[in-house]
């Protein structure tokens, strides 16, 4: 029988040691820099060329004109589908998309999941 | 007892997904089994080839969740191939660093899982809250935990600063200390070596005849890995060994993972301690010329195979992708038969399976009639007319927007 | 007539063995968690789960005979219950002592295993039929060896009377360390008893999906997990009235403490059992019982002879 319960030791330790999981939604979780989590638009930046949804994986996101008259431009994303590659941040020339922080983006409304970013 | 067929799937809470096996049990011992395929294809293949090449990467990524990485790098070195693409230095030791990380998060991924089918919850449990550890550290490094986004056509993504290397080697330490316990715990506890040694055997011939591919073939003791046969990125500058094992059985399948995590440390700190300056991508035209090329990747679950036609177009004209599943799918019935039913799930675990990637086509049948019926896309795309078109909606004018 | 109804069906019968069982349920599920380094449950988690389960659909399989496949888990509670009546809780006599108790208590407490195997059988489901062979295989593995490590300390105290032994212990404390290797025996064997890791073989939820209660849902699976926990307090209070009788004060609150304290440490005994160790197979678990245990519950049976002869004479 030698060579049984080899893991008891450390199984006691940790009667006394902080537990390492979290009580999630209580407890925020930890995320990283530079995580790729919801696109942020500058709509200042943008000058409409539509790049990214030419490049978008999974036509997610969609670049309108809002003015007739003005070089005015909203994005918009569709939550259902973006994949969070972070790809349209990349190709932006203009660098009017960013990737945020932000992970927790359930929704139970369907209709929310296309955002005006 | 009279003998009595059983199903393992398609739902069972041993597998985590779809796929069908049918054991034939003589008591608790397995007389026969089979194995049926086709419970998750995704019509990826096709799927690419109406995306440009960019766009595929990030569809070629999603094949699997564990070995990400694997596929879109196998994807992006096929392409470069046709484009005769060198990529810089900095950028073939970036695609290293992330593919022996993602071998470490996959391999200790495939430990818990291990631990959970043979009833060992404490083990998958503290297995997999230091899995969280390289998780968090390809977070830091790619922005995501699971499909990285780093590859692309030409090179990586995203760069690696000095703080980001203090970072992967002050965890690769942590890791390495908690992996040797592990090593340690698996190798000794007798309850796991009980139900490990001597279960899912798969002798040298009949893995080679069966065509056998990764941790299965190497512990079977076969010296076969991409990195050393055919050697991609950085591995041919790289010192590293070559994990076998010779008890050709689940326990040597342990064996040799939890050794190759210790030596994809080892890799790790080479690659960050020697990564060369210079640009990380170069720029690549989205047109890419006629031609042909496969490329091969040693994933964490063995070779995998991408193959690539272009036609001189921003879009590809065939992929074809063979996950390593597939080719070990093959010895399961050899492992399994003779065995016991308690083992069914470690010996099926063992050889880390991924059957959402392995699954190229789907088999309809009809549950009453038990007839079966096959489509090829032409008559697929005939089918959905005639259906719609009982039910009052005409398709057959709608152009396809893609080629027949 | 009053008081028997009450002290059956509120303390220290039903309602009292019913609370104690959820609580060292959560005792259970906390000490596993925090072993393996998790936050775990909190305390009203297991309340919440039954009373979840007792509001859920109950689905009954059309092969299965309605009549059998209900009653089932209100037997295996009932047998807990009534063993639980006969183990002294708050001082050397239990309520209703008599001359064989121990016995019955044994009786009863098999009783759950036997509702396991009809439960399987009656769900004619593939994998309940597998699951409940397994329990009556395990059986008949771990039944001897438990009964022979109980054998031990009763022959030393000369009765088949719990509240006896308990009595005889008292009096003479240093002789209960005799009976050290029947209660490691007595312990490991109530673990496979309780079916939890790594005896769970009847339910091994990877390789047979729900084992025996596969069928069960709702109301009559929560009935089987209560009678599940209240098997656990009843095996543990029996293991702690025989093998550890000592410090009883008189006082009966403080002996219902000092019980419950000694009740706690064999359930943190059988959760670093269950958390310390990989599943059996199922013949690996017999060959374990009979090379191991039984050999051990022998020779405690043998020192117990000894001790009788050479000290008490």
């Amino acid at each position: 029988m030698k060579g049984t319960g080899k893991m008891i030791p450390l199984m006691l330790r940790m009667l006394v040691k902080k537990p390492d999981t979290i009580l999630y939604p209580a407890q925020k979780a930890h995320v990283e820099e530079h995580f790729r989590g919801a696109l942020k638009f500058d709509q200042a930046l943008c000058i409409g060329c539509k790049l990214c949804m030419r490049v978008c994986p999974s036509a997610a996101i969609e670049i309108e004109r809002v003015s007739e008259t003005e070089k005015v431009f909203q994005a918009y994303v569709r939550m259902d589908r973006c994949i969070f590659c972070g790809q349209c941040v990349d190709t932006c020339p203009k660098k009017a998309l960013e990737n945020t922080e932000n992970f927790e983006l359930a929704s139970t409304d369907k209709e929310s999941l296309r955002k005006a970013i | 007892m009279a003998k009595m067929m059983i199903p393992l799937g398609p739902q069972h809470p041993a597998l985590e997904e779809p796929e069908s096996f049918s054991l034939l049990l003589d008591g608790e011992r397995i007389a026969a089994a089979t194995v049926a395929l086709g419970y998750n294809h995704r019509g990826m293949e096709k799927a690419c080839e109406s995306r440009t090449y960019i766009q595929d990467i990030y569809l070629l990524e999603r094949i699997c969740g564990i070995c990400s990485h694997s596929h879109s790098s196998s994807y992006v070195q096929a392409v470069e191939a046709i484009a005769g693409i060198e990529i810089p230095k900095r950028a073939a030791y970036l695609r290293t660093l992330i593919g022996e990380l993602e071998r470490v998060h996959s391999h200790l991924l495939w430990l818990g899982i291990a631990g959970h089918e043979i009833g060992f919850q404490t083990l998958f449990m503290f297995v997999w809250r230091d899995r969280e550890l390289v998780m968090d550290l390809l977070e830091r490094l790619t922005g995501n935990r699971v499909n990285y986004g780093m590859n692309t056509i030409g090179g990586v993504r995203r760069d690696i600063d000095s703080t980001q290397t203090e970072e992967v080697l002050k965890a690769l330490d942590i890791l390495e200390a908690r992996t040797s316990y592990y090593i340690k715990v698996c190798t000794e506890e007798q309850s796991i070596i009980g139900r490990l040694a001597g279960v899912g055997k798969l002798p040298r011939e009949d893995a080679l005849r069966l065509g056998a591919v990764g941790p299965v073939l190497r512990a079977s003791g076969v010296r076969r890995d991409m990195r050393k046969d055919d050697p991609y990125d950085a591995y041919s500058e790289l010192d590293f060994n070559v994990i076998t094992d010779d008890h050709a059985d689940v326990l040597g399948r342990t064996v040799v993972r939890v050794f190759e995590i210790m030596e994809s440390y080892k890799i790790c700190r080479q690659v960050v301690r020697n990564m060369p300056d210079g640009p990380i991508a170069v720029k690549v035209p989205a047109k890419i010329p006629t031609g042909e090329a496969f490329s091969r990747y040693e994933a964490p679950r063995g070779e995998d195979i991408h193959y690539v036609r272009s036609n001189g177009t921003d879009r590809p004209e065939r992929v074809k992708v063979r996950a390593p599943t597939l080719a070990n799918l093959a010895s399961i019935t050899n492992m399994i038969e003779g065995g016991y039913l308690a083992d069914v799930p470690i010996v099926i675990a063992a050889i880390d399976p991924c059957f959402s990637c392995t699954d190229r086509m789907i088999r309809v049948q009809d549950s009453r009639s038990g007839r079966e019926d096959r489509y090829d896309w032409a008559g697929l795309r005939q089918y959905s007319i005639d259906w719609y078109k009982k039910r009052g909606v005409d398709l057959s004018q709608t152009k396809a927007a893609w080629k027949d | 007539m009053a008081l028997s109804l009450i002290n059956i069906l509120i303390f220290p019968g039903f309602l009292f063995l019913s609370t104690l069982a959820l609580a060292f349920e959560y005792v259970d599920r906390k000490l596993c968690a925090r072993m393996q380094n998790r936050v775990g449950p909190p305390w009203y988690q297991p309340i919440a789960d039954f009373i979840k389960l007792m509001s859920k659909e109950t689905v009954i399989p059309t092969e299965a005979n309605p009549s059998i496949f209900k009653s089932i888990p209100i037997f295996a509670l009932a047998a807990t219950a009534s063993a639980f009546l006969y183990i002294p809780i708050w001082g050397q006599r239990s309520l209703y002592p008599f001359d064989c108790d121990l016995l019955v208590v044994l009786y009863f407490l098999t009783v759950p295993t036997l509702t396991f195997f009809l439960a399987g059988w009656f769900s004619s489901s593939l994998y309940a039929e597998i699951g409940s062979i397994r329990a009556m295989t395990q059986l008949f593995a771990y039944e001897v060896p438990l009964y022979m490590a109980l054998l031990g300390p009763a022959l030393l105290a000369g009765s088949w009377s719990i509240s006896a032994i308990t009595a005889f212990y008292h009096q003479n404390p240093l002789l209960s360390l005799l009976n050290l290797p029947g209660l490691c025996v007595a312990i490991i064997a109530a673990q496979g008893k309780l079916e939890r890791a790594p005896f769970d073989i009847p339910d091994a939820e990877t390789e047979i999906v729900g084992g025996t209660f596969t069928e069960y849902s709702g109301r009559y699976l929560g009935l089987f997990r209560m009678a599940v926990d209240s098997e656990m307090v009843a095996l543990a209070a029996l293991i702690s009235a025989i093998f550890f009788p000592a410090l009883l004060p008189a006082n009966p609150v403080l002996g219902l403490l000092v019980f419950l304290i000694k009740v706690l440490v064999v359930v943190f005994i059988l959760a670093v059992i269950k958390t310390a160790f990989a599943r059996f197979r199922i013949d690996q678990m017999v060959t374990f019982c009979w090379k191991i245990l039984a050999p051990v519950s022998l020779l405690q049976i043998v020192i117990d002879i000894i001790a009788k002869g050479v000290i008490l004479s």
